[in-house]
C-alpha cells in the first residue's frame, strides 16, 4: 500500500516493520513525531523519558535484554545523550539498536545549528542519512540489520526537511526478529579500563568492515549524467535540491551512509568527472573526507555552512539559471511567534519585567518571554542552564541574589533542572528559581512528562509532585502561585528575593491550549470607559490591539484569562472571574 | 511538469490541515507528491508556510521565490510577505482578514496599507476575498482553510466528489458537514 507520510512517521513505520519493540525518547523538534507515531502501534512499547540520556540508556538496556530498541532526539538532545553514546560504541549491542538524531539547519525551532554528523565520526558509529520518507522507512530497517550484523548501535540522521516533509512510501509487514537471549559478558559490557582497551580495537576493525560495506552498498549510488564536466557528491535533502536543479545532466554520487564514508567509490567517481563539487548542508564533512583522499574538490567556499539550502541556493551556487519572483514593494513587518492568548507564562513574565530583575531563562515556549513587550528573559542556553546558571551568578556576586531569578518549565525542570537545584541546595546559594508549571511539554506540541501523571499512550502513570521533590532536595522556602493573579505573583517574587535562603516559586496553571482546560470565554472592552492608555498592551497578548484609539479584544483569540483586566485602571475590561 | 502550491498564514490557523487535504488528493490522482511543513516554535502565532508539490517525479520538498503556481494565504499581510514566491503567471488567493503581528501591536512597525492594490500593481493575479465571513457563515471561523481550498478547487478539473472524499478522510466526523459547507462557500463565491 502506498501512503503519503512525514519522514518522521516513516521512521516510526520502519521501527514497526523492523520488529522494534522498545522506544524511549524525549521530545525535540524536529524529531518529536517519530516517537508519537511509534506509540500508535500496539506492538511497540513507547515512552517519554525525562531526558535524552535516560532514553538512550533505557534503549540500550532493552537491546541488552534482547529486544530491538530505539531512541530519537534532536541535535542538541544528542549532546545530552553523548555520554552513553560514546561508550555504547565500545560495547556494541545485543539486539539491534537504532538512534535518531534530527538536525535543524535554518534553526526553525532550535538554539543552534550544530551538525550532528560529527558525532558519528567522533563516537565511531555508523550513520545513515535518508533524503525522503521512503528512504527514512527503508534506512530504519536497514539500520537494524547493520546493527546486528556489525554489533553496533546505528545512527539514523534526519534533518528538518526530511523529518517534516511528506512523501510517498510503500508499506510492508512487521517482521519479528529471532529472539536473542541475554548472556552475561562482562568483557563486552563492563567498560572499565582493562576491558575497554580490548574493545577499542574491535571498534576500529568494525569501522574498517563498514567502510568495505560502504563501497558496495546500493545506498551509496552513482546516478549517471550526460555531462561529465561536473560531478556532484551529495546526501540528505541536498540531494533533492541537486536533482531538482540538475536533473540527469551531471553525474551524482548520492550517499546514504555518511559514516564511514567510502574511499574507492569516491575516488573512482572523482576520476570520472572534470570538476568535483560536494553539496552538503552545514559543515563540510564529506568535503573534508574527499580532501583527506587527496582529491581536488569544491565545497564550503561556495556552499555556505549556514542555514538550510533550497533548489535556488544550489542553482545560484552552481551558476545555473533560476527564476526570480516579484517582491512586495515595501517592507513587510515580521511576524515572530508569540506566547498564545491566555498563556499562563504571561502574568509571571509581566511581573518579572515590572520588577526589573535579571532573568536566566531556559528552553521551551516561555523562551518567547524574551521578546518585547514582555522582555523578561536575559539568557537562553540549553535545557536546565537557568537553574545551574543562577547558582554561579549569585554565588559569584551575592549582591545579585536580590534582583535575579531563574525561570524553567516543568518538563525542562524534570529534564535537567533538578541537578542544578541540588547544586543550589548543596553549595548554598541564595538563588530564586521559578518553575513555570503549565502541566505539559508545550513547545513540541503537548507531550506528557513526569509531572503530568499520564504516559505517552495516554494512560495514567506515575506523577512526580514538584513541591515534595523540591522540598526533599532541601529547599525550605517553596511557594505556589497562580500566574493569572498578578498581585499574588508580585508578592511571591518580592518575598523570595528578600530572603537569605534559596527559594522556589512554582507558578502553576495548565497550558491554555490543552483540551481539558476550560476558560470563561472572550471578554470585550467597554469603549466608553477605555481612555486608550495602553496599560493592557504591556503584556503582549496577541488578542489585544488598539482600534480607533481604544483597546480592542479579538474575540476569536481571547480566552478570558483576565490578566489584562488587572492592569486596567479605568474599569474598561471586565474584572477577572475565578475559574 | 511539477506544480507548486504554497499555503501561508499565521500559526494556529489550520494551514496543516489544508496541506494534508491537497496532498492526499494528488496522491489519489496518481501523482508523485511532496508536502513540507514547519512544526515547533513558529506554530505559536508566527508566520507559517507549507509547500505542496505534485507531478510525475518531485525532488525538492520546498518551493522557492518565483516558483509557486498558487499561493493560498490565510491572512493579508502574509500574502504580502510571500508574494515574491509567486510565478509571474501564478495565482495568489488570499483571505482579506488582517491579524496584527506583535511588532504592529506594540507600535514598532505598521501594517502596510492597500496591500491588494500593491500586489496587483506588480502585475500578479490576485484573488482576494473575505474567507473569514464565509467560514463563520458555514459554522466556524476555523474553517477558513476549507473556504480557501474551495476557491482553489476552481482551478482544477476534478469532480467535487474527489475533493469531498479526501475532506471526509481528513476532518473529524462531527465537523465533516460544516467543512464541506465551507468548501462550497469558497468554491461558489463570486
Amino acid at each position: 500500500m502506498k501512503k503519503l507520510m512525514l519522514g518522521n512517521e516513516a521512521v516510526a513505520r520502519g521501527l514497526y516493520e523492523a520488529g522494534c519493540s522498545f522506544v524511549s525518547s524525549y521530545p525535540g523538534t524536529p524529531s518529536t513525531e517519530i516517537t508519537e507515531e511509534a506509540a500508535k502501534y500496539d506492538e511497540i512499547y513507547a515512552e517519554r523519558a525525562p531526558n535524552e540520556k535516560v532514553a538512550m540508556e533505557s534503549a540500550f538496556g532493552a537491546s541488552l535484554a534482547g529486544k530491538r530498541s530505539f531512541c530519537g532526539q534532536k541535535h542538541v538532545g544528542l549532546n545530552v545523550a553523548a555520554d552513553p553514546l560514546f561508550t555504547i560504541s565500545y560495547t556494541g549491542v545485543n539486539a539491534g539498536m537504532v538512534i535518531v538524531v534530527a538536525d535543524d539547519a535554518g534553526m526553525h525551532s532550535s538554539q543552534n545549528e550544530q551538525d550532528s554528523r560529527h558525532y558519528a565520526i567522533a563516537a565511531k558509529l555508523p550513520m545513515l542519512e535518508p533524503s525522503d520518507s521512503a528512504e527514512a522507512l527503508a534506512f530504519t530497517k536497514l539500520a537494524y540489520e547493520l546493527s546486528e550484523t556489525y554489533d553496533t548501535a546505528v545512527i539514523l540522521k534526519m534533518c528538518t526537511r526530511v523529518a517534516h516533509s511528506q512523501s510517498i512510501v510503500e508499506l510492508g509487514e512487521r517482521v519479528l526478529p529471532d529472539p536473542v537471549p541475554y548472556v552475561k559478558n562482562p568483557q563486552k559490557y563492563v567498560m572499565m579500563p582493562a576491558m575497554a582497551k580490548k574493545r577499542h580495537p574491535i571498534v576500529e576493525e568494525r569501522t574498517a568492515k563498514l567502510t568495505a560495506w560502504a563501497e558496495n552498498t546500493e545506498i551509496n549510488r552513482i546516478e549517471e549524467g550526460k555531462d561529465h564536466s561536473l560531478g556532484i557528491i551529495t546526501a540528505s535533502t541536498s540531494y533533492q535540491y541537486v536533482k531538482e536543479v540538475c536533473g540527469d545532466t551531471y553525474p551524482v554520487l548520492k550517499l546514504g551512509m555518511i559514516n564511514p564514508l567510502p574511499v574507492e567509490k569516491i575516488k573512482s567517481f572523482a576520476a570520472s568527472v572534470d570538476r568535483l563539487v560536494v553539496v552538503e548542508e552545514l559543515d563540510g564533512i564529506i568535503e573534508t573526507h574527499c580532501r583527506s583522499l587527496g582529491l581536488a574538490v569544491e565545497g564550503k567556499e561556495t556552499f555556505t555552512c549556514m542555514d538550510e539550502f533550497s533548489q535556488k541556493t544550489v542553482a545560484r551556487d552552481l551558476k545555473l539559471p533560476f527564476e526570480e519572483g516579484r517582491a512586495f514593494p515595501e517592507e513587510v513587518p515580521a511576524r515572530p511567534p508569540v506566547l498564545c492568548a491566555g498563556c499562563p507564562h504571561r502574568g509571571m513574565f509581566h511581573i518579572l519585567n515590572k520588577n526589573k530583575v535579571n532573568v536566566l531563562g531556559d528552553i521551551g515556549c516561555y523562551t518567547l518571554g524574551a521578546l518585547a513587550p514582555l522582555s523578561a528573559i536575559d539568557t537562553t542556553i540549553c535545557m536546565g542552564a537557568s537553574v545551574s546558571g543562577i547558582h554561579g551568578f549569585v554565588k559569584s556576586t551575592p549582591e545579585n541574589a536580590k534582583n535575579t531569578v531563574a525561570v524553567i518549565g516543568d518538563s525542562t525542570f524534570m529534564h535537567s533542572g533538578i541537578t542544578g537545584l541540588v547544586n543550589i541546595a548543596y553549595n548554598e546559594s541564595n538563588a530564586t528559581v521559578i518553575i513555570l508549571d503549565n502541566s505539559i511539554t508545550g513547545m513540541t506540541g503537548h507531550q506528557q512528562n513526569p509531572t503530568t501523571g499520564i504516559n505517552l499512550k495516554g494512560d495514567p502513570a506515575g506523577k512526580i509532585n514538584l513541591e515534595e521533590l523540591v522540598k526533599s532536595i532541601g529547599i525550605t522556602d517553596v511557594a505556589v502561585v497562580d500566574p493569572y493573579k498578578l498581585e499574588e505573583c508580585d508578592k511571591a517574587v518580592k518575598a523570595a528575593l528578600s530572603k537569605d535562603c534559596p527559594s522556589v516559586i512554582i507558578s502553576r496553571r495548565p497550558c491554555a491550549l490543552l483540551k481539558n482546560v476550560k476558560h470563561p470565554g472572550a471578554i470585550s472592552c467597554d469603549t466608553d470607559k477605555c481612555v486608550g492608555c495602553r496599560s493592557c498592551m504591556q503584556i503582549g497578548c496577541p488578542a489585544i490591539s488598539i482600534r480607533d484609539k481604544k483597546a480592542y479584544i479579538d474575540g476569536t483569540l481571547c480566552v478570558g484569562c483576565g490578566v489584562c483586566a488587572q492592569l486596567c485602571r479605568f474599569g474598561a475590561l471586565p474584572e477577572r472571574k475565578e475559574f | 511538469m511539477t506544480k507548486n502550491i504554497m499555503i501561508v498564514g499565521v500559526g494556529g490557523q489550520g494551514t496543516l490541515l489544508a496541506s494534508k487535504i491537497i496532498g492526499k488528493l494528488f496522491v489519489a490522482k496518481g501523482f508523485d507528491v511532496k508536502v513540507s511543513e514547519v512544526h515547533g516554535m513558529s506554530q505559536r502565532g508566527g508566520s507559517v508556510v507549507t509547500y505542496v508539490r505534485f507531478g510525475d517525479r518531485v525532488y525538492s520538498p520546498m518551493i522557492d521565490k518565483g516558483e509557486a503556481d498558487y499561493i493560498l494565504s490565510f491572512e493579508l499581510l502574509e500574502a504580502a510577505r510571500w508574494t515574491e514566491y509567486l510565478k509571474k503567471d501564478g495565482i495568489l488567493i488570499t483571505n482579506t482578514q488582517k491579524t496584527n503581528p506583535m511588532p504592529v501591536i506594540i507600535g514598532a512597525a505598521s501594517y502596510p496599507e492597500n496591500i491588494e492594490e500593491k500586489i496587483k500593481g506588480l502585475g500578479l493575479n490576485l484573488d482576494a476575498f473575505d474567507a473569514l465571513s464565509l467560514a463563520e457563515a458555514a459554522g466556524s471561523a476555523k474553517a477558513v482553510n476549507l473556504v480557501l481550498l474551495g476557491r482553489l478547487s476552481r482551478h482544477f478539473d476534478y469532480a467535487d466528489e474527489d475533493w469531498l472524499a479526501v475532506i471526509r478522510e481528513c476532518v473529524p466526523e462531527k465537523f465533516i458537514d460544516m467543512n464541506i459547507k465551507a468548501f462550497y462557500a469558497g468554491k461558489e463565491v463570486k
